[in-house]
């Protein structure tokens, strides 16, 4: 026997290994048809899985838990992040989770969470949904091996949106876990047409930054309002070795940007706490920089600006403080045998804020002075939002303000160009039809 | 890159701005690119550096063809294919040479070209004049540029005979 025939009867193996894999995974669904739903019981024993969950609820830190039942969360990207968010999300009890992925498993993907090495080969989506439904059946699990930035696959996309809704109604929540701009643009064009909610998710190349960001079209800024938001990551972009690597990856920064998506995904299902518009991570100096980013009055998206308008609308109708201060539950223990009292801690909040600044101001605004010239026309739409640890003007009139721009944070790059081309160097008016043009073409 | 400046001012740029959704203006954008790309063969031909031909399917959203590069008088040959994405032009096509899939590490899954940290930014600044010329000039001329010779060198592409029958 050649070494070619062993290699070919591996490559059977193989194929037989995933084709099983596949079989065994397609039998599940079926049996979950039978399979009814649990009830979210909150009785606290050890064969309850929901009972630390619902345990938030006789807390008083969520109103009503099982709602989480009612909700259906698409995921797109079942990668480093978007595999973790997904299982979070299970383990939580979420309705309906509908994943997009068009890649598959490699061993390549072993150093982040969630998959296994057996699992290598099957789709993201096979996979990720084998595993999920042996965590928790009760939540239903909708696949999707596709590419959403195809023209073609882009329509069944939108559908999904609007009818994947546990009742046939629309989606709750997008979340984007893809790893590249043209999905997280494509995911933007979705959710500006169709007026969804979504939070964008980010890892940066080097592995050592992240981010959550909540797109609410129309509110705040959507992915085509400005160039992405990113953290500084304090690394000169010069000293960075790029030779024959493309991206690094840890599971501890997919790990921790998971957790902040699904967090705030948690509060803005289930009305809890407060959302972050934008919530960055550096790990390399365990720094949190947020900020909120305003549509831009010029976006290129037609759909952002028609939601800017409804927006508009819809705050002198409705002039409802959306912040307005909810009455504090006030606590009173019966007793206080050892005299415990709670410190006001807003004072060191601020404190470590500002030590943090100070260690990453120095790069972030080395990096925005390069592109400063080319700045002027995204100036408008930045305005640092009201939170207790940044305290920043909210209107940013000039350059020097916007440099000022929440420490730790930058634009990937400069914004569009707007100046006017050149006439002589744009394409001539023809009359030649594309036919003609493809025949020219071919010829050539 | 100097070279690249050069022959990035001969490729004429576009001016409409519409993707394969907006059913309306795609056509007048399909004829702006096929009239880019036209000049810009023409170019290379003029420069002794023709490399690359492309063609589309009739809706213009599916594109292939050839790209060459010499290398010690030899010439390697490469199929480039890519799609028209759904957001374009307001992002790149992302260039995929399916034979190199797997063979080097500047490669994303499936065949796509990992383009340099610039090309991003400056595809970004020129939306929508910007067209599939450019990406090709801009993208993978130097990728290959790069990483053709790379991969020749450590025997991952080897020299095939003009006509491929076995």
């Amino acid at each position: 026997m050649s070494l070619e025939d062993v290699e070919n009867i591996k490559k059977h193996i193989e194929h037989f290994k995933k084709t099983l894999m596949e079989l065994t995974e397609t039998q599940s669904p079926k049996e979950s048809v039978e399979h009814k739903i649990r009830e979210m019981s909150a009785e606290v024993v050890d064969s309850n899985p929901y009972s630390r969950l619902m345990a938030l609820q006789r807390m008083g830190i969520v109103k009503n838990y099982e709602d989480i039942r009612k909700f259906t969360v698409v995921i797109v990207g079942v990668g480093g992040v978007g595999s973790v968010t997904a299982e979070m999300l299970t383990r939580c009890g979420i309705g309906k989770l509908i994943l997009f992925d068009y890649d598959k498993v490699e061993l390549a993907n072993m150093n982040r969470l969630f998959y296994q090495p057996a699992q290598a080969g099957l789709s993201k989506v096979t996979a990720a949904s084998m595993t999920l439904t042996r965590i928790n059946p009760d939540v239903k699990i909708e696949t999707y091996n596709t590419n959403i930035t195809l023209t073609t696959q882009f329509e069944e996309f939108l559908r999904v949106l609007q009818t994947g809704g546990i009742s046939g109604n629309r989606v709750d929540l997008v979340l984007s876990c893809v790893d590249n701009y043209e999905a997280r643009m494509t995911i933007n064009t979705a959710c500006n047409e169709l007026a969804l909610e979504w939070f964008e998710s980010g890892v940066s190349e080097n592995a050592v930054c992240g981010h959550i960001q909540y797109i609410v079209p129309g509110e705040s800024a959507c992915f085509a309002c400005a160039p992405p938001l990113v953290v500084a990551s304090e690394i000169d972009e010069k000293t960075l070795k790029k030779d024959g690597v493309c991206a690094a990856s840890l599971p501890t920064t997919m790990g921790v940007v998971a957790g902040l998506l699904v967090q705030n995904t948690l509060k803005k299902l289930l009305h809890f706490g407060t959302i972050s518009w934008y919530l960055g991570y550096n790990a390399l100096a365990d720094f949190f920089p947020s900020m909120m980013i305003k549509p831009n009055p010029n976006c290129t998206d037609s759909f952002c600006l028609k939601r800017q308008e409804e927006f508009k609308n819809r705050v002198i109708e409705e002039p409802v403080c959306k912040n307005e201060e909810l009455p504090e539950d006030k606590v009173i223990h019966k007793d206080n045998e050892w005299g415990i009292s709670l410190a006001d801690d807003s004072i060191v909040v601020n404190q470590s804020i500002v030590t943090d600044k100070s260690t990453v101001a120095d790069n972030s605004t080395a990096v925005l002075l390069d592109n400063s010239s080319e700045l002027n026309n995204t100036i408008e739409l930045v305005s640092t939002s009201i939170t207790k640890n940044v305290s920043k003007n909210t209107s940013i009139k000039n350059e020097e303000e916007y440099l000022s721009l929440n420490d730790g944070l930058e634009f990937a790059y400069s914004s569009a160009d707007k100046t006017a081309t050149n006439e002589e160097t744009l394409v001539k008016d023809t009359d030649l039809t594309v036919d003609d043009l493809r025949a020219q073409m071919a010829l050539l | 890159m100097e070279g690249t400046k050069s022959i990035l001012k001969t490729i004429p740029l576009l001016k409409t701005k519409a993707g394969p959704r907006d059913v309306d203006l795609w056509p007048q954008r399909l004829k702006e690119e096929y009239q880019s790309l036209i000049q810009s063969v023409k170019n290379n031909k003029d420069n002794d550096n023709d490399w690359f031909r492309l063609e589309s399917n009739k809706e213009g959203t599916k594109w292939f063809g050839k790209c060459w590069v010499f290398q010690n008088q030899l010439k390697y040959e490469f199929d480039i294919e890519f799609d028209i994405p759904v957001t374009y032009p307001t992002t790149a096509p992302e260039i995929v040479l399916p034979e190199l899939d797997g063979k080097t590490a500047k490669m994303y899954r499936g065949g796509k070209i990992c383009l340099s940290d610039h090309f991003k930014p400056l595809w970004a600044r020129n939306v929508p004049k910007f067209g599939i010329s450019h990406a090709l000039a801009l993208g993978l001329g130097p990728w290959l540029a790069v990483e053709i010779p790379e991969l020749i060198v450590r025997g991952v592409v080897k020299y095939k005979e003009k006509d491929d029958d076995k």
